[in-house]
């Protein structure tokens, strides 16, 4: 089985040389006090209540040795741990931008272009990458496994890390540090495209969001939107609960809520879950919905509630 | 090493007397530890069954018994119960209030009002925690702002119930600086003293010294959640990574307030079942002291990515890595004393070589923690939670089991079952091996800690370390019955059954009232065991 993620950032690579290089110390060191520990407890073990014992209190020499070797030892990995530590906090030049927001409980991420996606990061193969990032509440942590990077995200103030992706593919995003109740759902994916796929991916958007505005029916962009700004992640289409109630059938019909009361989901009430979910919680469900607050348009939210009316 | 008789006819156990005001008044020492060693145990049973729900929550994705925020309230209560009820206070209140006048060769405590004093406020705190449970916090054990300043649940009741444990804390720690300082029975110069001493004299230096930085800390928490002045919010101009420099700056030297009680208690029980004196006494005596110092310089290794500086993180990972030299150095001293010993594995014994064994791989794994690279990728996964646990219970519970199974004829008079005690021993060795091991494969895959749920791919690696969780708790249950069985089914206990030189055995079996009829004279140090004139080595 393996015991570490897959490798796909060019540093990756490196950072699993420090840790195989630490592991091989720790093991030998480890294994060493094994068999000190066992064989003298099989071979000194108590015979008789007279066994005869030496009175050793010390010994220097020895004391000397088993203080200077483990020095050496740690200074060398500290200093190993150091210099690929340098490197991946030393972005390069060209690298490009891409700013990220992190609020309770949800990736946003801009792009130079103008773009912007919501958990779900997309970069070029082989480009380097500086990740901007700032949070809107709490403190959150961007942590991508396969890269070897993470970083908090802090109010106030920006933090940023770089990668340069090695590997086309779909890799997992955690948020690494405890933000509150939707802690464990603040996940994103990063989605590394070659660079042929990643121009198609700029321009393709571009042209299909020319369309949107320009007269893509309601239900289609409200659909669009519902796998775009993630709310696939936790809500079905087809009756299935997952982390939130399922969309199906949901408009028109009574909703309970956690006070006891119940409500029809009307225009007005999807409206309200959806831009301050905590007002108006389902009964059954945890407040881990994310506000979408500033991050949806009022055209945005027409388009959603008009998809929402297609799921009988 | 002492001279001294105790007239049978004037000896009357510290025990005898009964009535719940005979113990909630007392200031004789040993009542104290006994009192504390009941409150920690009971807070460590409670915070230990809050854990196996969590691991019952996590033996499959998807809600198995708890909601997320039920599950971050249950991370919370396990976490601050475990260390600022049981192991903070723990090791060193409890068996350091019993047994330093004892192996000082005192009557008492240098303060015995102001012991009782130390209890009154605990219970204190322990009572304002119980009340912050109507709407029990979700912050984490940490406290980090901003979120703890955000959250709805109580966050005020349960930081000062913690303050106040922190007065408690600082109480203890100052009595027992001073009477090691000042009470020392005649012959009883500093290296004379049992290594648990100088264990529980570091502890002290540490709980005099840092927890009044958390006090304060918390103290602003509560002030910025009250009257909303921004010292923590950045929403309000505050400074979020201040409140972690405060918070570390205590709570790392915590975790040797935590292991150093620990480090005592092995030092103490492995000479007597070796029969061989403590390997380089004095380097184990000094070096209890340069961890203790080495612990103030660290703390920011807990925020390598929180976005302080890149200059700062290498500082700090340098001097983070001078704490393995005196660690290493404990680990190779002990294992040198069983050179040619005669080793008796009592259950005692088991517990403190589980130590060296556990904590080893506590320590070790430190290491990957302490280097820049390998820890912004495993800091806060499962990695990190594996670490701790290895090295708190690995290091400080198998102490506290040892130090229970060890003194506890000297505590009670009486002898628990011995056989029980090992099948205990290797139920809770072999359940807390299966419970974290693989959490270290879980944190290096990179599944992140405080999390109610996760992805399916780690399913089969948290479902083995609940399967472990649950032999742990047996172990733990087995282990418990036995010791309250041994308090009204056991064999009267002898003065001495283990044939220890050290001062703590030479007086009768529970001890009188004011310890010692007449002050001994000491003579040599504690670990006089073996044929002097063999010398070598
Ligand atoms: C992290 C998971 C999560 C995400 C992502 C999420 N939701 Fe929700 N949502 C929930 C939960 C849980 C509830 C039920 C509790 C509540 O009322 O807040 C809910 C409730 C709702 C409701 C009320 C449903 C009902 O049955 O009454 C609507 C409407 C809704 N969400 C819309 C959205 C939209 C639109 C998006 C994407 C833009 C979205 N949600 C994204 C978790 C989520
Ligand atoms: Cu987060
Ligand atoms: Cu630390």
């Amino acid at each position: 089985m393996n015991w570490l993620p897959e490798q796909a950032s060019d540093f990756a690579g490196r950072v699993d040389t420090v840790i195989w290089f630490v592991t091989i110390i720790s093991l030998i060191s480890f294994i060493l006090i094994t068999i000190g520990l066992v064989y003298f407890a099989i071979k000194y073990r108590r015979r008789s209540e007279n066994d005869e014992t030496p009175y050793i209190t010390g010994n220097l020499f020895l004391e000397m040795l088993w203080t200077v070797i483990p020095s050496i030892l740690v200074m060398v990995i500290f200093v190993y741990g150091f210099v690929v530590y340098r490197d991946m906090r030393t972005p390069p030049q060209d690298a490009l931008e891409v700013n990220v927001t992190g609020k309770q409980w949800l990736w946003q991420f801009q792009y130079q272009n103008g773009k912007s996606t919501i958990n779900e990061l997309y970069v070029q193969q082989d480009k380097p990458v500086k990740v901007v990032m700032r949070s809107d509440d709490v403190i959150h942590s961007f942590f991508v496994p396969a890269f070897r990077v993470k970083q908090d995200l802090i109010g106030g103030m920006y933090t940023y890390l770089w990668f340069t992706p090695t590997k086309v593919g779909i890799f997992d995003l955690y948020c690494a540090e405890y933000c509150g109740t939707g802690h464990s759902a603040m996940l994103g994916k990063v989605i590394v495209m070659s660079p042929e796929a990643y121009d198609r991916w700029e321009k393709g958007e571009e042209e299909e969001e020319g369309k949107a505005v320009a007269g893509l029916p309601p239900d289609q962009l409200g659909e669009k939107l519902y796998k775009e700004r993630g709310c696939n992640a936790c809500h079905s289409i087809d009756g299935s609960t997952l982390v939130g109630p399922t969309w199906k059938g949901l408009f028109g019909h009574e909703v309970s809520l956690t006070d006891g009361s119940t409500v029809t989901a009307d225009e007005n009430y999807i409206r309200q879950s959806i831009l301050e979910p905590q007002a108006k919680m389902v009964k059954g469900f945890g407040p881990v919905m994310p506000a979408f607050k500033g991050i949806l348009s009022d055209d945005d939210v027409a388009a959603i509630i008009a998809y929402i009316k297609t799921l009988k | 090493m002492a001279n001294h008789t105790i007239a049978e006819t004037l000896y009357v156990p510290y025990l005898d007397e009964k009535g719940i005001l005979s113990w909630l008044l007392s200031t004789d020492h040993k009542r104290i530890g006994i009192m504390y060693l009941i409150s920690i145990s009971t807070s460590f049973l409670i915070a230990g069954i809050s854990s196996l729900l969590m691991r019952l929550e996590l033996i499959a994705p998807g809600k198995t018994i708890v909601d997320a925020h039920q599950y971050n309230v249950l991370f919370t209560f396990h976490g601050t119960v475990m260390v600022f009820f049981f192991i903070v206070p723990g090791l060193a209140a409890s068996l350091g209030n019993f047994l330093i006048p004892l192996m000082i060769g005192a009557r008492d405590v240098a303060f015995p009002k102001l012991n009782l004093g130390s209890y009154w406020l605990y219970l204190l705190g322990a009572t304002i925690l119980l009340i912050s449970l109507l709407k029990p916090a979700d912050t984490g054990w940490t406290f980090y702002t901003p979120y703890s300043i955000k959250t709805g649940t109580d966050v005020i009741l349960l930081t000062t119930g913690i303050f106040i444990l922190g007065m408690s804390s600082i109480l203890t720690g100052l009595n027992f600086i001073v009477t090691i300082h000042k009470l020392r029975a005649p012959g009883m110069t500093w290296h004379r003293l049992n290594l648990f001493v100088w264990a529980s004299y570091a502890t002290a230096i540490l709980q005099l010294l840092a927890t009044p930085v958390v006090g304060i800390t918390l103290l602003l928490l509560i002030m910025e959640r009250v009257f909303g002045i921004g010292f923590f919010d950045p929403a309000k101009g505050g400074d979020p990574i201040l409140f972690q420099n405060f918070f570390w700056f205590y709570s790392h030297p915590a975790v040797y307030i935590m292991i150093l009680p620990a480090f005592g208690v092995i030092s103490e029980i492995i000479p007597v079942f070796s029969r061989k004196p403590i390997f380089g006494y004095k380097a184990m005596a000094y070096s209890l002291l340069a961890i203790a110092l080495i612990s103030f310089l660290v703390w920011a290794h807990h925020m390598f990515v929180s976005g302080m500086s890149e200059v700062a993180a290498t500082i700090f990972s340098f001097l983070t890595m001078l704490v393995a030299i005196p660690t290493a150095i404990k680990v190779f001293n002990w294992t040198a004393t069983l050179y040619k010993g005669s080793i008796q594995l009592h259950s005692a014994m088991l517990y403190a070589l589980s130590l060296i064994f556990l904590f080893t791989i506590g320590g070790l794994t430190g290491v990957f923690l302490g280097s820049l690279a390998v820890d912004v990728h495993l800091h806060d996964t499962y990695f990190v939670v594996a670490h701790m646990h290895y090295v708190m219970i690995g290091g400080t519970v198998m102490g506290f089991f040892g130090a229970l199974h060890f003194w506890y004829p000297k505590m009670f008079g009486k002898m628990f079952n011995e056989k029980v005690a090992k099948v205990a021993w290797a139920l809770i060795f072999i359940g807390f091996n299966v419970t974290f091991f693989p959490q270290f494969i879980l944190g290096t895959l990179g599944m992140p800690r405080r999390y109610a749920d996760y992805p399916p791919e780690f399913h089969s690696l948290h479902e083995l370390s609940t399967i472990g969780s649950l032999i742990l708790g047996i172990g733990v249950f087995i282990m418990t019955v036995n010791l309250l069985r041994g308090l009204t089914n056991g064999e009267k206990a002898p003065e001495n059954p283990y044939n220890s030189v050290s001062l703590e055995w030479q007086v009768p079996s529970p001890p009188p009232h004011e310890n010692f009829e007449k002050i001994p004279v000491v003579t040599d140090y504690p670990y006089v065991y073996g044929k002097k004139n063999t010398q070598e080595g």
